[in-house]
């Protein structure tokens, strides 16, 4: 279990290496990738700058992380974030999971990445082509998204 | 008591600062309280918190409600509801 931040990119491959090196206990590893789409909403993108808040950030993750762990047994797992400017294309966050059995991992990952979404405090700051500036608003449907793991686990 | 307050994304624009310190005064107690203390401090903190409903606040970097006390936090966060993943 752990989290980090960072500006730069990350090799998914590596992280799955590194995460399961070794361990003959581990029957299913789901990868999540999200990266920056070239328009959001209809409005084309130049490029977005992530803003989060140092400290909290890792609290909160390393929160969601513990309560993935207490819901599905998760033998391990990864969120990586990164923050700054980043362009189309570019990687912005890489959630791992890892259980037994693909179910687990299936699940956690998605609870992880709902969860990271409503929760971890980033903002996106996107730039448009004609170097318009717009902050990115939260939208209902990862509220909702999140909303569906409330109540009893499982 | 002196707190730190921290700003992010537009509030941080808006009010032109990402951080101060404050002393708060006698009566300011939740998270409510400080919002309408900050906006009479002048307008770009108005301007910042002229919407109220759409600012979300950590104290001591964990998520809380506008009833939420002060207590003896050494950290205040305001930021719009978070955008990451």
């Amino acid at each position: 279990m752990s989290v980090r931040i960072q500006h730069g990119d990350f090799d998914i491959g590596a992280e799955v290496a590194r995460l399961a090196g070794g361990r003959t206990d581990l029957g299913a590893i789901v990868t999540f990738t999200g990266r920056v789409r070239a328009e959001n909403d209809g409005a084309p993108l130049m490029s977005m700058t992530l803003e989060h808040y140092p400290g909290m950030t890792e609290r909160e993750l390393t929160r969601v992380e513990d309560e993935a762990a207490k819901r599905w047994p998760l033998q391990a797992s990864l969120i990586v974030h990164r923050v700054g400017t980043l362009k189309p294309g570019d990687n912005i966050v890489l959630v791992i999971t890892a259980s037994a059995h693909r179910g687990d991992a299936f699940a956690s990952a998605e609870f992880l990445m709902d969860y990271l979404k409503t929760h971890a405090p980033f903002w996106k700051n996107e730039v448009g082509p004609d170097g318009q500036v717009r902050w990115v608003e939260a939208r209902d449907s990862d509220d909702r998204a999140a909303a569906r793991w409330t109540g009893p686990p499982r | 008591m002196s707190i730190k307050i921290l700003y992010f994304a537009w509030l941080r624009e808006k009010i032109g600062k990402a951080e101060e310190t404050a002393d708060l005064p006698a009566g300011v107690d939740t998270v409510a309280d400080v919002i309408t203390w900050l906006r009479e401090r002048g307008p770009e903190y108005k301007d910042a918190f002229a919407r109220p409903g759409v600012v979300r606040a950590a104290v001591d970097q964990v998520h809380v409600q506008p009833a939420a006390s002060i207590g003896k936090a050494r950290e205040i966060a305001f930021f719009p509801p978070v955008t990451g993943g």
